[in-house]
């Protein structure tokens, strides 16, 4: 632990370890100059995989497959339920079987342009490449995809792409890859290679000589505190937009993991980066305690419109007309006239902002007055019920189940909601954080999707760092330090550790004051969805991070727990996870008031054009803004990570 | 609307349990009714009492997690509807609605609402998935599927894992899950090679594990939050006495 800390008082250098060599050649040299464990040696190596969603379940297999001996971690009562469950739409790949001009460069090209030139060249490229490969992996795993009556996969388009490149299973997507990884998971428990831990949830990250050597772990049944040692530890932990309380966010989705390893040293990278996506179902009362994503797919028939003007929103909201009242000539459907070329199908950013934006102006169709329509009418007019119910039927119904409302009749109705987050851990272009043998995976790290992330993109580079990434850069650092590297958990660093977080928790147990997780929780949500969700600007950002600082105090005097910590308290699980919200939000709000440009989903008010387009500052912001923790109450230490295009050239985003 | 519970609250897998009364006003019909939960613990919370324990994640109705048997039926009164997706609108002003968890012996409870459903993983491990390593596939168009199989098979891989179908069965049986897994693979020519000692690998397994036997009486389908079909029961009847006659396998 000192050494470490000694390393940071001298600085330090973010290497992206990006490959020297033409773009698409560097995965490839790469991976050839990359050290081998031989495969009599791999089973003298452990690995931790924390979280078992898609990035973690494919890494454990993959590993595990490779002869490493895995140790797989989740919080679910199975990994079958981590998060990567719910994704909808689909997972891209560039395979060009459409023959619609999709190629590996267009899907980078894509990446790089819909991410706002705010991710590296070199990563983006590799994840383009290997897209390819996991369809065939899926596809041999039984994953059931979509077909045309040939017999062929079935393709779609997906919100800012002008290619039919998304693969898909109904409108789960997601659930069929991630049973696919879970089936893959399984068989190497099965083959002994993989020791589950479900109901674990990481309570902290282990760092002795410099190098990650195991976490500590609460089980959440018996509340035993535990320690594991390895000689690599990977965070497959997904996002944190849970910070912000009311997401499309599982329950139980956090950043503690990730956090308590930035706390001790990891360094975040690009944390106010989040996304809305613009097709949720709208907020209804004050119990609600999440929000339910309608898939982006629907955008591709649905037509996006609100009434022209206030006078008639206002006769909408108090129930006196409804949507199909509205004639022609009074609707506006703002994407398709603010952006023909594009129309419904602009990046998420741009649709949730624009959105907000006429809800602002009083032109919203909920009672709450935050609500847009998408409406399936003329979709269902040209192609016929039937056609829309076949490739939306599960969708309509889900709609249908939570508002009680018949979308082949009325349009749905829709507002943004936080969906994704595109900053988390920083890592290089191997996937390792500045903490030599800790990894992140999937959406717990910042490195593919920029300032904003394309469609059905998400499972891939979950998948992508799982199955075809960390096999082959996870060898090269074990190679390096050999099987003897590695500390028992009866080391000093280990004790220490699992003490803090008893420490920890028993304090939180003993503060016995008024307000309970929860209400902090949904506190903090307002302040960060008011302040720092679709739009922000420097005045409000500094408001917030004073009020953040005031619930933090409040939340360490105040909170209201029952239970012990010797069982199972769903309570006491959500306190230590708000705990981290908390300081993570603080966190968010400096990083988006350092970034004095807009770019993807962070839209700085004071940063945009005259008619309300974001504007990006290239030359003094092309960079990866990675935190470093450097204590309780004090400031974070900015580092910069000066983003190389040595490709594409960087053009205004433009989707009219 | 006024809501009374009864929910069965047990400490935890060595204590016995009992149902306790709750009385909830002002629930709204657009709550869940995991939120009507969130309500109650809430108020718990503030009394000093300790909150109801229940499982619950994604609350879309895909993650499986949420288990609560209500009013007799799991997931409650709604066809296709998982805990998480029911809304209060279904229940009436005035309505007594009695809360249990998961009863079945392979699913002991672990606390309040919350049971222990590692079997269904231990299922899975014991042969569902087709052997095929990372980076060893052909190309994914090369081999042809049907669409009417594709789609059958998805039909079966909807399985969510939540156990409702146990929890349904007079018997306790594993049969809808089990056969929702060997069906999926089973119909797909990617499955072809293990057919066999998948099905006999799962069918022995979930026999291992205490789950009662199937009398294809058919309410697991029923309430089955995803619809599955007892057709998927009647192959792997089918897989499993084909591997019986013809296989080495044990």
């Amino acid at each position: 632990m000192l050494d470490v800390l000694e390393e940071k008082e001298t600085g330090i250098k973010l290497e992206s370890k990006i490959p020297e060599g033409p773009l698409a050649e560097k995965w490839a040299r790469h991976k050839f100059n990359l050290k081998l464990v031989n495969p009599a040696n791999k089973r003298k190596f452990e690995v931790i995989v924390v979280g078992t969603g898609l990035a973690g379940a494919s890494a454990a297999a993959a590993l595990a497959e490779l002869g490493y001996n895995v140790k797989a971690f989740c919080f679910q009562d199975s990994p079958r339920r981590a998060h990567s469950i719910a994704a909808q739409g689909g997972i891209n790949a560039a395979k060009n079987y459409q023959n619609d001009g999709d190629s590996i460069f267009r899907l980078f090209y894509d990446t790089i342009k819909g991410g706002d030139y705010r991710a590296r060249e070199g990563n983006v490229h590799r994840l383009a490449e290997v897209s390819v490969n996991i369809i065939d992996q899926c596809v041999a795993q039984g994953v059931p995809f979509a077909r045309e009556y040939g017999g062929a996969l079935a393709n779609r388009s997906f919100g800012g792409s002008q290619v039919s490149r998304t693969f898909y299973a109904r409108g789960q997507t997601g659930q069929q890859l991630l049973l696919g990884a879970y089936s893959a998971l399984s068989r190497q428990v099965a083959n002994g290679k993989v020791k589950l831990f479900p109901r674990t949830e990481m309570l902290d990250l282990v760092i002795e000589g410099g190098k990650a050597r195991g976490i500590i772990t609460r089980n959440l049944i018996t509340g035993k505190i535990e320690s594991h040692s390895a000689h690599a530890v990977l965070l497959c932990t997904g996002g944190y937009g849970n910070v912000f309380y009311l997401s499309t966010n599982a329950m139980g989705s956090n950043v503690t993991a990730a956090w308590r390893a930035h706390k001790k040293g990891a360094l975040f990278a690009n944390p106010c980066f989040t996304q809305i996506h613009p097709t949720c179902i709208p907020v209804k009362g004050n119990y609600q305690s999440k929000l339910t994503l309608m898939s982006e797919s629907l955008r591709n028939d649905g037509r996006v419109w609100v009434p022209k003007t206030k006078e008639i929103a206002e006769k909408v909201r108090k129930g006196e007309i409804k949507a199909k009242d509205i004639k022609e000539e009074d609707r506006d459907y703002f994407l398709e006239r603010r952006y023909p070329s594009f129309g419904n199908l602009v990046p998420r950013d741009v649709a949730s902002r624009n959105a907000k934006t006429v809800c602002d102006e009083g032109r919203g169709v909920a009672p709450t007055g935050l609500a847009v329509y998408l409406d399936f009418a003329d979709a269902i007019k040209r192609d016929g019920k039937k056609v829309i119910e076949a490739k939306y039927g599960n969708l309509f119904e889900m709609y249908e189940k939570i508002v009680d409302d018949d979308p082949y009749e009325t349009p749905m109705k829709i507002y943004p909601a936080v969906h994704y987050t595109m900053g988390g851990l920083w890592v290089d272009y191997n996937l390792m954080t500045n903490i030599p043998g800790l990894y992140a995976l999937g959406e717990a790290n910042f490195s593919d999707h920029g300032a904003n992330r394309l469609g059905a993109s998400a499972l891939m580079q979950g998948l992508a760092d799982g199955y075809f990434v960390i096999p082959y850069t996870l060898g090269d650092y074990l190679a390096s330090i050999g099987s003897a590297d590695k500390i028992a958990t009866t080391h000093a660093a280990f004790k220490e550790a699992e003490q803090n977080v008893q420490n920890t928790i028993t304090r939180m147990l003993s503060i016995k004051g008024e307000k309970t997780a929860e209400e902090f929780h949904r506190q903090l949500g307002h302040i960060m969805w008011e302040y720092c969700g679709m739009a922000r600007n420097a005045e409000g950002l500094t408001k917030a991070k004073k009020m953040i600082q005031d619930l933090r105090r409040e939340f360490w005097s105040n909170l209201r727990l029952s239970g012990s910590d010797l069982e199972l308290n769903p309570a006491l699980e959500q306190a230590s996870r708000v705990a981290d919200f908390i300081e993570l939000g603080e966190l968010m709000v400096d990083d988006a008031l350092n970034r004095n440009e807009s770019c993807g989903g962070h839209f700085r008010e004071e940063y945009s054009t005259e008619d309300g387009e974001a504007k990006r500052d290239d030359e003094n912001y092309t960079y990866v803004a990675a935190w470093q923790y450097k204590g309780p109450n004090q400031p974070e230490e900015l580092h910069k990570e000066k983003l190389v295009f040595e490709t594409v050239k960087l053009t205004q985003r433009s989707y009219k | 609307m006024n809501i009374a519970l009864k929910v069965w609250r047990q400490k935890n897998s060595q204590t016995p349990g009992k149902m306790v009364d709750y009385k909830l006003s002002d629930v709204s019909p657009d709550m869940s009714f995991l939120e009507m939960f969130d309500v109650l613990n809430e108020d718990l919370s503030h009394k000093g009492e300790e909150p109801v324990a229940f499982d619950h994640d994604c609350r879309e109705g895909i993650c499986g997690s949420c288990s609560m048997y209500i009013n007799g039926r799991p997931h409650g009164p709604q066809t296709g509807t998982t805990t998480c997706q029911l809304h209060m609108r279904s229940f009436n002003d005035g309505d007594t609605i009695v809360v249990e968890p998961w009863r079945a012996r392979a699913f002991p409870v672990i606390k309040d609402l919350v049971v222990d459903r590692d079997a269904f993983d231990r299922i899975v491990q014991a042969g569902g998935y087709v052997s095929v390593n990372t980076g060893s596939a052909p190309d994914a168009n090369e081999i042809l599927i049907p669409r009417e199989t594709a789609d059958e098979a998805m039909d079966a891989a909807q399985c969510i894992g939540c156990g409702a179908c146990v929890a349904a069965c007079k018997n306790a049986s594993a049969m809808l899950f089990v056969a929702a897994k060997v069906s999926h693979l089973a119909v797909l020519p990617q499955g072809q090679a293990e057919h066999q000692m998948r099905a006999e690998r799962m069918v022995a397994q979930m026999d291992a594990e205490g789950f009662g036997a199937c009398s294809f009486t058919g309410a697991c389908s029923v309430e089955c939050p995803k619809s599955i079909s007892l057709d998927h029961i009647a192959r792997l009847n089918r897989e499993y006495l084909g591997a019986k006659l013809t296989s080495n396998n044990a």
